[in-house]
């Protein structure tokens, strides 16, 4: 099956339940190369649907403290895209098997070069790609070689997104669209804003794709209520900063498991 | 008139397109949650362009505020220690606030409060220059304003730090990555994306997204205009020609932009920007995009696609050079287009050769440059006796060297 295919899956295995997909980020190479691979497992056992699995850039500029921290902590621990590609490729092979999403930013990607990133992606066992400095118009060369890899092109869209672009980046995403929640960076917030439901309505309007929400969502009844409106919860920086805990792994799966039962609640209720 | 059949007249106006793109470089690599605040900045800077209102006010306060038009200087003593061409001094230095960056800076002000509608400026500074250049036009037109600066460039460009505080600016210090230009132009960005209804990033060079390379060029533009006619104007103290060479420094680009564009047109005039050379190329601790063939490649960096120091595996470059503005690992794009399309040369100086050209300015002429611009006295002192007497080069002293008194000081001794 293609990466956009096994995506697609399990946003139509979900919707029979009515829960929605739970989607953890996490930075690889952080804490270390071994930790992280240890920690995408954890969040695969904790019930991840999909997982985002962050190439780390020295300039993530759509980025909070959180993650600038542990993305440049693992490029200090000499984490390249390459190695990162390689992990991918192990974790399958131990049997892992949730989708995962690579996110990076645009540089790393074009200096690997696109189509090779492509296909050395979707070999490695890499479903979709998610660059957060790479809308839709900029995407000429690398969008086209993400189709022929049979990997999914997601392009995120904002509280501020125009109409015109809403219609863009419906035309341009497949597998589901990225809502980011809030204007602002990626990093955990006491409150989901006051105008997202509104936000989504906007977006459903132009699209039948799932519809996937981050920036900010670090509790179980934070993603319990985001399950009520989108078909995905995205989880970033909350996951990361467990990750660097000194309980590191353990940290993680607590947290995830929550997190998922919040993202999950609509199969018990 | 011939025709030439290897190669067709390039439209230097034609660029960027609408997409943003100078060639293959420029265009709009950002978050989705500015892309509408570009839409917005460019369809304001379209509208006012063409607003008379608007141009005349700009040019009312560039006169009666900044002290436009700058002077053209010629640098005798110079010119007759090196033996060789005539070097003039455009000089910048004497704009308010002490450099080309306020050219832009009141442009962009002013755009925001004209035609905007926002409240809220933020912006990135190296130096300190495009820092004290914004504090300047927020105190002006009385609007709020912040900015980030790596924590290493507030250390050797504290004057400045204290200038912007003086002009009712915050100055927010940046601690992540290298701690200079790049990481705040980072963090200028990451208070974008977080308060984009109501702030404006006035962004200090010709580099970032679409429109910003245009617009910053368009607005810097002035210095070239104003050094065409003196030129050829002995009453302006120019030579009554043309120069054979013009000579900038080039951080993101802005002032030798600001002063190549307007001579595009005259394919006669070489226009060479000088990068900084650092320790030198070999050594690696330089921020010379053109000059490094192993580690200055096609690449994106805040916003655009251009040349960017950078390691193989994308990642961007640490820099270093003796001046804070010319710290950055990437180029404007334009600059990048010009280069291919072979209407402009880039060289750059060391840090060894530019505090010679400071010296030799302060020394001969009593001026005191900004340690930018020195790169481009430095490379001067190189290509003028190379030239013969009867020749012309036309220099862009894009600052005063206040500010790096400190740095100097530190480097050559204070005591002489
Ligand atoms: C005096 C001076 N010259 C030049 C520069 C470099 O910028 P640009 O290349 O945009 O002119 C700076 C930047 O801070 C500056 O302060």
């Amino acid at each position: 099956m293609r990466g956009v295919e096994r995506i697609e899956q399990v946003f139509r295995e979900l919707k029979t339940t009515g829960a929605a997909a739970f989607m953890p980020y996490h930075a690889m190479g952080y804490p270390t190369r071994q930790q992280s691979l240890e920690v995408i497992a954890a969040l695969a056992v904790a019930g991840a649907d999909i997982v985002e699995f962050g190439i780390p850039h020295s300039d993530p500029l759509a980025d909070g403290p959180t993650i600038q921290t542990a993305t440049y902590a693992a490029l200090v621990g000499g984490t390249s895209v390459a190695d990162c590609l390689k992990m991918a490729r192990e974790l399958r092979d131990q049997g892992v098997d949730t989708p995962f999403c690579a996110m990076s930013y645009y540089n790393p990607i074009l200096a690997f070069g696109e189509e090779r990133f492509a296909n050395a992606a979707a070999s490695a066992g890499i479903d979709g790609l998610i660059v957060p400095d790479l809308p839709p118009g900029e995407s000429e060369l690398l969008e086209p070689a993400c189709r022929a890899a049979g990997l999914a092109t997601i392009y995120m869209l904002a509280p501020t997104s125009t109409e015109e672009r809403i219609k863009s980046v419906a035309r341009h995403s497949t597998g589901f669209i990225y809502l980011v929640s809030v204007t602002g960076i990626t990093g955990a917030r006491d409150e989901l804003p006051p105008y997202l439901p509104a936000f989504v309505e906007r977006v459903r309007r132009h699209t039948d794709l799932p519809l996937a929400v981050g920036f900010g969502i670090s509790t179980g009844p934070q993603a319990a209520r985001v399950s009520e409106i989108v078909e995905g919860v995205v989880v970033g920086s909350a996951l990361v900063k467990a990750a660097g805990a000194e309980t590191g792994v353990d940290a993680v799966r607590i947290l995830a498991e929550e997190l998922a039962a919040g993202s999950h609640k609509g199969v018990d209720g | 008139m011939t025709i030439s059949t290897t190669s067709t007249p390039v439209n230097y106006g034609a660029v960027p397109d609408e997409t943003g793109r100078f060639g293959p470089y420029g265009g709009k690599y950002v978050p989705e949650t500015l892309m509408p605040a570009l839409d917005e900045l460019e369809e304001a800077y379209l509208n006012a362009r063409v607003d008379k209102d608007f141009m005349a006010e700009l040019a009312h306060l560039q006169h009666t505020y900044v002290g436009r038009p700058t002077p053209l200087t010629y640098a005798r003593r110079l010119s007759e220690e090196l033996g060789g061409a005539q070097i003039y001094l455009k000089r910048e230095d004497l704009a308010h606030s002490g450099a080309h960056k306020i050219n832009n800076a009141l442009g962009q002000a002013l755009l925001m409060k004209r035609k905007m509608g926002k409240t809220r400026i933020v912006a990135e500074t190296g130096a300190g220059q495009h820092g004290v250049a914004t504090a300047t036009a927020a105190a002006l037109l009385g609007t709020e304003c912040i900015v980030y600066m790596g924590t290493v460039d507030m250390e050797r460009q504290k004057p400045n730090v204290f200038r912007m505080q003086l002009l009712g600016t915050e100055v927010r210090a940046v601690d992540s990555g290298s701690q200079t230009l790049k990481d705040a132009i980072n963090e200028a960005i990451r208070d974008w994306v977080t308060n984009v209804e109501t702030t404006h990033y006035l962004l200090g060079s010709a580099l970032g997204p679409h429109p910003y390379p245009a617009m910053v060029r368009d607005f810097q533009s002035i210095i070239g205009i104003e050094a065409h006619s003196q030129m050829q104007d002995p009453a302006e103290g120019g030579p009554g020609r043309l120069p054979d060479a013009i000579v900038a420094c080039v951080g993101g680009g802005s002032n030798a932009i600001g002063i190549f564009h307007p001579f595009l047109k005259e394919e006669k005039v070489r226009l060479i920007g000088v990068e900084a050379g650092g320790h030198g190329i070999e050594d690696g601790a330089h921020a010379a995009r053109f000059a490094d063939p192993e580690r200055g490649r096609l690449g994106v960096l805040q916003g655009t696609k251009s040349y960017v120091l950078q390691d193989s595996d994308g990642q961007i470059a640490l820099t270093h050079s003796i001046s804070a503005g010319l710290d950055y690992a990437s180029v404007g794009p334009e600059h990048a287009w010009l280069r291919d399309v072979g209407r402009s040369e880039y060289t750059y100086c060391t840090d060894t050769q530019t505090l010679k050209g400071f010296s030799a300015l302060c020394e001969l002429e009593g001026i005191i440059p900004a340690l930018e611009s020195a790169h481009a006295i430095g490379y001067v002192l190189e290509l003028a006796p190379q030239m013969a007497q009867d020749q012309v080069i036309l220099v862009n002293l894009s600052g005063r060297g206040d500010k790096d008194l400190g740095t100097v000081m530190q480097t050559i001794g204070g005591d002489r």
